[in-house]
């Protein structure tokens, strides 16, 4: 029984990158919700924005190591995320001008706004691979390793290893703070609380004089930044494949609408069971157990519940069985 | 005659399709209440609608304080110093008290604290429950929510459209009272109310509609005791 | 019902269009995009049924062709003797064991009053059966992946006929959708979305992982075609007299008869489709399925089971999405679990249903030729403007390199603009509703 290397294997496979995917996946859940609750319709063209917002932090990563520019030991992609927020912001607000601003004025039905969030989002993904193709671009660079395995091991005296990437500790810090301004600005600025009466009721938002365009806006603006974020850290942490963010439309949707849609907090909480569902469930749990396990009783299976490759499985599946429970989310889908 | 402070004159006009208001006349004193009420159907809602800007009207004009205001969208009307309490979704639900209140203000720029403590002091229970989510209060406590919330822009008039739909008599005698304070420090009230009687009694003046006409005017007190009107109107 | 004048001029002018490509490009690509515009204006028919006349929003299209796809390979494929013993049974055994956990699980929660009790008496129910199952499935799994795993390593399928997969894959994905539209129709239509969503992805990944069922990303290649093949009939006479009066070589011409050959078979299943649906359309059950389409409110007040009428013409639509998936893979003679992709197979079929007028089903089928001649075509004639536009550069260039390279992508882009012009301008599509 050797219950601390237990805890340590589990973090090192688990527990630490399922924090940083779920933090990642927060970020993008977040804007899901806030395109949700103002503009009202489900933004399928998510995941393919967060690709473009990523391709033009890489471009700008790159610039900046051509010029030499370095902020070592933390990683040349962060100085380049405010051009990226630049980049898909206007980006996102050209494609609300010239697509869903129309829909808007002849208040189109949702599934409407849906359908043209489909042609963005076929338009973005290919800009997106006009730019880098489709294949696998790593843009991280700076240290690596916070404290590798080895040097855990050498400081603690234990068996099992435990890593920290920068880009783990990264995602986890900065999407902490992002989630503590975003609140901030929600419940104590002045356009914040204009954008949750707006997503609260809409009528009475324009009989106090609220500009719905101005709240369309900042939505945008604040879903461009959630987006770079995201898409940068999850860049730094898995490195950057169009398709593959395109595939986190699935995930971040499903914890939009398991925390409730329209709720921020749900969209948070949502974004870490999804992760932390996904990892458990498909992680091989043979090496934790044999620590826990007495003598002799070792697991001789892999004690992987499901292969890697069912993790949308089991996305879906918590999606379904909640939904069932809660039709509104954990969070009642208060709108905002 | 001095024109009086509000008046929407000879109003005709409906929502695209055939009119529903014919030559309908609504006004309103300085400091005044004036009462709107008629039968079901009789275009009550629709004639305050019409003062606010919110129909489009084919005929007539509406005037704040001599000033031509038809042609404004509500929202400019608003910023002219009137306030609008819609009938249903008046409150901002998942917001608290507090900051109904605030999103009220929006279109101000000074200080709002003195207002919101005005408010405060006119409808003392919002003060206690301040912090608190306004969806989540009883009837009659929303309804002082979105009267204080269209009071936040300190407007001259203020427009209330059935504000004692489905709350109990003992809270819509409350309200009542509160709406007399509120005219008597010199705003003037516009309302259009399902209990005539009721609201006939705080009226100064009063307009019963029947199908989009004026059918009789006159003050509240001579309205209840005329002998036709409560025959028709006021159940006898 | 019935097709205008304009209607059929804009299908005039793209069999025209293809006439042209059979001219100045080549036969057979003529004909390759005219079959595969058939299978597409069947899934996007299928797809119609649920958008059009119901209102409800399929974005897990790709899943439903996938598993038409799987039905050939059960059906057309010889079974493996061999890993029946190894394992079959064992497979089988699992299957069962599999359903009767869940079985149970579901039993369990409507037999025990709601608490702490019950929810624990579900979780042991799973845990025990996952465990049981896992013990069988597991090496039953393992053994019959390990027979002949070059070329095998799968139970194979019955050695039926291939044109039976058609309505076996059509049956296929009824059930998973009528799985998916139990759980999620009746609850709020962007769950339906998610769902369908999330239900096509675990298809394909069950396509790629499971083995023992299809090969997984080995991929099973040739299947059993219902068209002679053009290597077959090089040596007939006709052909060949064929291919000297068309000036083509022999084998081109056996290729476009072979082609011709799966069109004739596309245009009998899209007829007979094109006609149950318009008349299904047209009765008093699809004026029902329009007013509740147009009103769920009102037509819920009238007493009508809205949510079961949904299910139905969910199922429906899903089945002809598993039909055309059974021709697609009968046609290429493989499937690749691989080369589903949700642009290509469901967002794809959206552009076609938009396009050619949602809610008509003759626009569907001329929104998929459309499309799917674009989807073909954009890419060469990206290319060919990559070069007109980097000309003047240098051969070496990086950049020219580059864009030539990406001038594959410019399809995604034009699929796109397609879709938010269509959408903006004619929102009712080429062939709106009538």
């Amino acid at each position: 029984m050797e219950p601390l290397n237990a805890l340590v294997s589990v973090s090192n496979f688990m527990l630490i990158p399922a924090l940083a995917y779920g933090s990642q996946l927060a970020l993008g859940a977040l804007g899901i919700t806030l395109i949700f609750s103002i503009l009202r319709f489900a933004h399928f063209a998510h995941g393919d924005t967060m690709a473009l917002g990523t391709v033009a932090v890489i471009g700008g990563t790159w610039f900046l190591q051509a010029q030499g520019i370095s902020i070592a030991p933390l990683p040349t992609a962060l100085l380049a995320i405010p051009f990226g927020i630049l980049v898909l912001g206007l980006y996102l607000l050209a494609a609300d001008r010239l697509v869903y601003r129309y829909y808007r004025r002849v208040k189109a039905k949702p599934m409407i706004f849906v359908m043209a969030s489909l042609g963005v989002m076929f338009v973005t993904n290919g800009i997106t691979r006009l730019f880098l193709g489709v294949g696998e671009t790593r843009f991280e660079d700076g240290q690596r390793f916070i404290f590798t395995v080895r040097e855990f091991r050498e400081f603690t005296g234990l068996a099992e290893g435990l890593a920290l990437r920068s880009a783990q500790a990264i995602t986890i810090v900065t999407a902490l703070v992002v989630m503590v301004v975003l609140f901030w600005f929600l419940n104590r600025t002045r356009a914040g609380k204009s954008m949750r009466a707006y997503s609260d009721n809409e009528d009475l938002a324009l009989l106090s004089g609220i500009n719905p365009e101005r709240v369309v806006f900042i939505t945008w603006v604040i879903t461009a930044i959630l987006l770079v974020l995201a898409g940068t850290l999850y860049g730094l942490d898995k490195g950057f494949r169009p398709f593959n963010y395109f595939q986190l439309l699935l995930p971040m949707f499903a914890a939009a609408i398991l925390g409730g849609l329209g709720s921020p907090l749900g969209a948070i909480v949502g974004a870490y069971v999804v992760a932390f569902a996904e990892m458990g469930i498909t992680f091989a749990w043979r090496r934790v157990f044999s620590y826990l396990a007495p003598d002799g009783f070792e697991p001789t299976t892999m004690m992987q519940l499901l292969p890697v490759d069912y993790k949308f499985a089991v996305t879906f599946a918590i999606l379904v069985i909640v939904l069932l429970f809660r039709p509104t989310g954990i969070f009642k889908g208060k709108v905002l | 005659m001095a024109e009086p402070f509000l008046i929407g004159e000879a109003m005709t006009g409906g929502y695209g399709g055939a009119d529903i208001l014919h030559d309908c006349t609504i006004a309103v004193e300085k400091g005044q209440i004036a009462v709107i009420v008629g039968p079901n159907g009789a275009g009550k809602s629709t004639a305050m609608k019409a003062v606010f800007g919110m129909l489009k009207l084919r005929q007539g004009s509406v005037r704040l304080n001599g000033e031509e205001i038809s042609a404004l969208t509500p929202q400019a009307r608003v910023a002219k110093g009137m306030g609008f309490v819609p009938q249903t979704n008046n409150i901002f639900p998942s917001m608290t008290v507090e900051e109904n209140l605030e999103m009220g203000a929006f279109i101000r720029r000074d200080e709002i604290r003195g207002t919101m403590e005005q408010i405060y002091e006119l409808f003392p229970i919002l003060r206690d429950k301040r912090w608190q989510a306004a969806g989540e209060l009883s009837g009659g406590q929303r309804q002082q929510v979105a009267v204080g919330r269209a009071l936040m822009t300190q407007p001259t008039v203020l427009m209330l459209d059935e504000p004692t739909a489905g709350v109990s008599p003992i809270v819509m005698d409350e309200l009542f009272d509160r709406i007399i304070e509120i005219a008597r420090t010199g705003i003037s009230i516009l309302m259009v109310e399902q209990n005539a009687r009721q609201a006939l009694e705080i009226a100064d003046k009063g307009y019963v509609l029947v199908q989009g006409a004026n059918r009789y005017t006159d003050t509240g007190a001579a309205l209840l005791n005329d002998p036709d009107v409560r025959k028709s109107f006021l159940g006898g | 019902m019935s097709l205008t004048a304009r209607d059929l001029g804009l299908f005039a002018i793209m069999f025209a269009v293809l006439a042209l490509v059979a001219t100045f490009q080549s036969p057979q690509l003529a004909v390759t995009i005219l079959n595969m515009s058939l299978i597409s204006a069947i899934m996007a028919l299928g797809v119609n049924m649920q958008w059009g006349y119901a209102g409800l929003f399929n974005v897990g299209i790709m899943g439903f062709t996938a598993v038409g796809g799987l039905a050939v390979v059960l059906i057309a494929q010889p079974p493996v003797p061999e890993a029946w013993a190894a394992g079959g049974l064992g497979v089988l055994l699992g299957l069962m064991l599999g359903v009767a956990t869940i079985l149970a699980a579901v039993l369990v929660y409507k037999r025990m009053a709601p608490g702490k009790l019950r929810g624990l008496s579900i979780f042991a129910v799973l845990v025990l059966g996952y465990v049981i199952t896992s013990r069988v499935f597991g090496p039953a799994t393992q053994a019959v992946q390990a027979v002949n795993p070059a070329s095998e390593g799968y139970l194979g399928g019955a050695g039926l006929p291939v044109i039976l997969a058609w309505p076996v894959g059509a049956v296929f994905a009824a059930g998973v959708a009528w799985l998916v539209g139990k759980v999620s129709l009746g609850l709020r239509s962007d769950y339906l979305a998610i769902a369908t969503l999330g239900i096509s992805e675990i298809v394909i990944a069950v396509l790629k992982h499971e083995r023992w069922l299809a090969r997984g990303v080995n991929n099973v290649t040739g299947i059993e075609r219902p068209v002679v093949r053009p290597v077959d009939l090089q040596p007939l006479p006709w052909v060949q007299s064929l291919a000297e009066t068309m000036g083509w070589s022999v084998s081109q011409a056996a290729s476009v008869v072979s082609g011709l050959g799966y069109s004739a078979l596309f245009l009998i299943v899209l007829a007979i489709l094109i006609w149950l649906a318009e008349r299904a359309l047209n009765s008093p059950w699809g004026r029902m399925m329009r007013a509740i389409r147009d009103n769920e409110v009102s037509a819920r007040a009238m007493g009508k089971d809205v949510t079961r009428r949904h299910l139905m013409i969910f199922v429906l639509g899903s089945a002809v999405c598993g039909l055309a998936g059974a021709m697609m893979v009968s046609m290429d003679g493989q499937l690749t679990p691989g080369s589903y992709e949700p642009l290509r197979f469901t967002f794809l079929i959206w552009v076609m249903v938009i396009v050619g007028g949602s809610g008509n089903n003759w626009g569907s089928v001329l929104g998929a030729f459309v499309i799917w001649f674009l989807w073909v075509q954009v890419e060469p004639a990206g290319r060919w403007l990559m070069e007109m536009l980097t000309s003047g550069m240098s051969l070496e260039s990086e950049l020219r390199r580059h864009l030539l390279d990406s001038a594959a992508y410019m399809r995604l882009l034009t699929m796109g603009l397609a879709l938010l012009l269509m959408l903006r301008f004619a929102p009712r599509g080429l062939i709106p509703e009538r």
